[in-house]
């Protein structure tokens, strides 16, 4: 049998921590092998092996059945090996011919040979079917155009087998269509492709052979075409899992959250939400589905207090909040599961025991005439921690310490135990394994039919598809649909989320 | 390694990484390293006339290193504690020689009047870090030379006519104690010691165990989860810097009000503000380990001034150690990452 790559063996460790051990991972030449794991079960420290950024303790690595030794990044690509990554390394003012040839540059004379170069992108974009204009500036072109600079940028370095890191993660449903197109041309002339997700459904659509690895260990390789979806998250988890959520039908009341005409800037001072309407009624989930970047983190950060807002209205429970101080708007009853956990939602460095009251120490019992009651502080954290199953050490480690799910876990149990009538959970499930998501979305649900209201974001259209009560989209700032999701699918979603008009999506409004 | 004893061992190793380096330039330069050394133990601890300039050194260093360290913990970088301690030796200075109160008023009164001034000295760059996002750095290198200068300018032409140094702060502010200096064979030893001491614990229990501790310290690991639980960043900021420099301040009343009395028109720094970066670095910005910090400094410093005349080796060399300590402490990285390697092969 010819592989293009074996990994054979390889063997991780970071300090007493064994990432990969005696892994094996062989692909065969034309075919699309998919890498499936759960986050954090070594899936990304296996390929930066490959890629050169790690050097393994053991195990060898062949190319075409040649032993070699990939020192670094420059080796890799030496041996054809490109790396598409989940996030893209591009240069936003340059055109996609300069960002291509960065580190490559065709010289003619000590000058760059700017239409040489042009030439030579045009040509391999129309070998793949990649429709990449090469004179186009990045910060013009749409997010699933720069993913195709990026696998331009492998094929122009002469890559034959290319890694996709998670490629669907940030794409529309109709770009990931597009994407699996690409995949298959690029297999026909003749590279080779690792896929690594955890989305069993691209793998059932688009891979040949699937090699699953769990907490470091390799499961096993198995033909696509001979197992199915419950099979595959079997080998992943190591259980069996129940895909959909449970519910009964939500019993929404009066109106929690009222957004009316609400505009907020970015960073950078553009409008990144633009009169934006949202209703939330207590006991129902909404949910909001939109291509990341459409205003939603300014929407969350504006009635959370973070992001001054520029004008509208946001009450809850018929109070005005808008541009009020974070604390005030804590204290009206809103709880917040922010999106980056490390940035927001905890911090890293204190005892996971004092996170689980970082809004509220100053209340009594934890505080008392302004000194902390240590011992109420951890006898509460002891009780989140038990009750919502966060598996750390002791209440007492650094949250640093924990992994991604159970910091995530902390984070709901101290917004859930705070019995908010309204729940802001923005991508609470992001990068969290199967296990840790169902755990997540009962929470979400229970909290719904304890008669709260629950505000969802969500890139994952699964996700908002299967917890959501209603679903708004958003686009530009503006959500510009609210849909049943018993009467939608994911195309029509999926237009909406890309602009159309609800008619153009084949929906009567 | 735990990372308790790796923050323990750490620093012990880079000072005797310094002292190590020290001697092979006494060895380079022709000196005698171990008459060196003997010399620099006998001028610190040798008698207890230096045992007590010891404990006088290192009461402005504890307190210089509590201002450096505080700020640190919240996030920030005090350069100018040189500064703030200026002010504050001013402001103590002129509260001690300028009223006639009763101890209990008089001495209390010149201690506030310097925490004040250098409280008031941090609040400054505070505020323009909270408000205008103006990088402490900058404007407390710049208080620094404001504070020298003006200072020097009222010494001259406010608090004195034309003079170089002012009078004698009133017995009533004083910190000096016949019985310490008589204990200690009349070395310069002050009550200050005992604030100091007492300033250690506060600044543990005030990070440690307060509320508002809970907060400094929150903004100083992650400002953004800070203002997502409700706290107010930039007041907590401006708190920092004011505390910090009332550590500061008070430190410059160790001087005005204990060791010397009075207050002269300088030509430079003093140094212990400078000196405060150091044990703080060196103290991991712990109240306990700038305590310790600062008992090395102050003995290295007071042990110094001996060994030209004991072993014929210039002074100067204690500041190389005290630069390569720095400098060591500072590349704490490469020591722990010597230190994991060694723990790992132990494993093995």
């Amino acid at each position: 049998m010819d592989y293009v790559i074996e990994m054979l063996n390889i063997r991780k460790e970071f300090g007493n921590f064994v990432a990969n051990d005696n892994i094996t991972l062989q692909i065969k030449k034309g075919e699309i092998h998919a890498l499936l794991g759960e986050n954090g079960a070594g899936k990304s420290t296996l390929m930066n092996v490959l890629f050169g950024l790690y050097q393994p303790e053991a195990g060898e690595i062949r190319v075409k059945g040649k032993p070699v030794k990939i020192t670094d990044p420059n080796v890799a690509n030496d041996l054809g090996i490109g790396m598409v990554h989940q996030h893209f390394m591009l240069v936003d003012v340059f055109t996609v011919t300069e960002n291509i040839i960065l580190g490559k540059e065709v010289t003619k004379g000590g000058r760059i040979d700017i239409k040489k170069a042009e030439e030579e992108v045009r040509r391999i974009s129309e070998q793949y079917g990649l429709a990449v204009d090469p004179q186009a500036k990045i910060y013009d072109i749409s997010v699933g155009m720069q993913q195709r600079v990026e696998i331009l940028k492998t094929l122009y370095r002469g890559a034959e087998i290319l890694i996709f890191d998670e490629p669907t993660a940030v794409l529309t449903p109709q770009e990931i269509t597009e994407l699996i197109q690409i995949m298959k041309t690029l297999i026909k002339e003749g590279k080779s492709i690792i896929l690594i997700t955890h989305k069993l459904k691209e793998i059932m659509e688009v891979a040949d052979r699937c090699t699953v690895i769990r907490k470091g260990k390799g499961i096993g390789t198995v033909n696509v075409s001979e197992t199915n979806p419950n099979k595959l998250a079997r080998m992943m988890v190591g259980h069996d899992v129940v895909f959909s959520v449970e519910k009964k039908p939500a019993q929404p009341k009066q109106d929690c959250l009222v957004v009316k005409d609400l505009v907020v800037k970015d960073a950078r001072g553009l409008t990144a939400v633009n009169g934006l309407d949202l209703t939330v009624r207590a006991g129902e989930i909404v949910g909001i589905a939109g291509i990341d970047g459409n205003g939603q983190s300014e929407f969350i950060e504006a009635i959370t207090g973070l992001r001054k807002a520029e004008s509208g209205s946001v009450r809850i429970n018929g109070k005005e909040i808008l541009n009020h101080k974070p604390r005030k708007i804590i204290e009206s009853s809103v709880a917040h599961i922010p999106q980056d956990r490390h940035k927001h939602g905890l911090v890293l460095n204190f005892p996971i025991g004092e996170n689980m009251v970082l809004e509220n120490y100053y209340q009594e019992p934890y505080s008392k005439h302004g000194i902390l009651n240590f011992k109420e502080i951890y006898k509460q954290a002891k009780r989140l921690i038990d009750e919502f199953d966060v598996r750390t050490p002791s209440e007492f480690a650094l949250a640093r310490a924990l992994s991604g799910g159970n910091q995530q876990k902390a984070i709901i149990g101290r917004e859930v135990d705070r019995n908010p009538d309204l729940l802001i959970a923005a991508q609470p499930t992001r990068g969290l394994d199967v296990g840790a998501i169902e755990f997540i979305h009962k929470r979400l649900i229970e909290q719904r039919d304890h008669g709260k209201a629950v505000l969802l974001v969500s890139f994952e259209l699964d996700e908002i598809m299967s917890v959501s009560d209603r679903i708004a989209v958003i686009y530009e700032g503006k959500i510009v649909a609210v849909v049943d999701p018993t009467e939608t699918d994911e195309q029509e979603l999926g237009l909406l989320m890309a602009g159309s008009s609800r008619k153009e999506a084949g929906v009567d409004v | 390694m735990s990372k308790r004893l790796s923050g323990i061992i750490t620093p012990i190793i880079a000072v005797l990484l310094g002292i190590i380096v020290g001697t092979i330039i006494m060895l380079v330069c022709g000196y005698n390293p171990i008459s060196a050394y003997t010399a620099l133990w006998n001028g610190a601890f040798g008698q207890v006339y230096y045992f007590g300039e010891v404990v006088r050194q290192v009461t402005p260093y504890i307190l210089a290193g509590l201002a450096v360290a505080f700020a640190f913990r919240v996030g920030l970088f005090n350069i100018g504690v040189e500064g703030q301690f200026i002010v504050g030796w001013l402001a103590s200075v002129w509260v001690g020689v300028s009223f006639d109160l009763p101890k209990i008023i008089h001495l209390p009164l010149a201690i506030i009047a310097a925490i004040l001034a250098g409280a008031l000295w941090a609040y400054i760059p505070g505020i323009l870090k909270a408000r205008l996002r103006v990088h402490e750095v900058i404007v407390t290198i710049m208080m620094n030379y404001i504070a020298l200068h003006v200072s020097n300018y009222l010494i001259k032409n406010v608090m004195t006519n034309h003079k170089d140094r002012t009078g004698m702060i009133k017995d009533s502010a004083s910190l000096r104690s016949d019985w310490l200096q008589s204990m200690t064979d009349y070395s310069r030893l002050h009550w200050g010691i005992i604030i100091a001491i007492v300033c250690c614990f506060i600044m543990w229990f005030l990070l440690e165990r307060t509320t508002k501790g809970f907060e400094l310290r929150a903004v100083g690991f992650n400002q953004d989860a800070a203002q997502y639980a409700g706290m107010n960043v930039n007041r907590n900021i401006i708190l920092s810097m004011v505390i910090s420099g009332a550590f500061a301040g008070l430190a410059g009343a160790m001087d005005g009000l204990g060791t010397f009395g009075y207050i002269t028109v300088k030509n430079g720094f003093t140094g212990v503000g400078f000196d405060g970066i150091a044990i703080a670095l060196l103290g991991g910005n712990s109240a306990l380990g700038v305590f310790f910090a600062a008992i090395l400094f102050g003995a290295l410093k007071v042990g110094a001034l001996n060994m030209p005349l004991e072993a014929g080796v210039p002074n100067e060399l204690v500041d190389i150690i005290i630069a390569l300590i720095v400098f060591f402490v500072a590349s704490s990285y490469i020591i722990r990452v010597a230190l994991n390697r060694f723990g790992k092969k132990d494993v093995k």
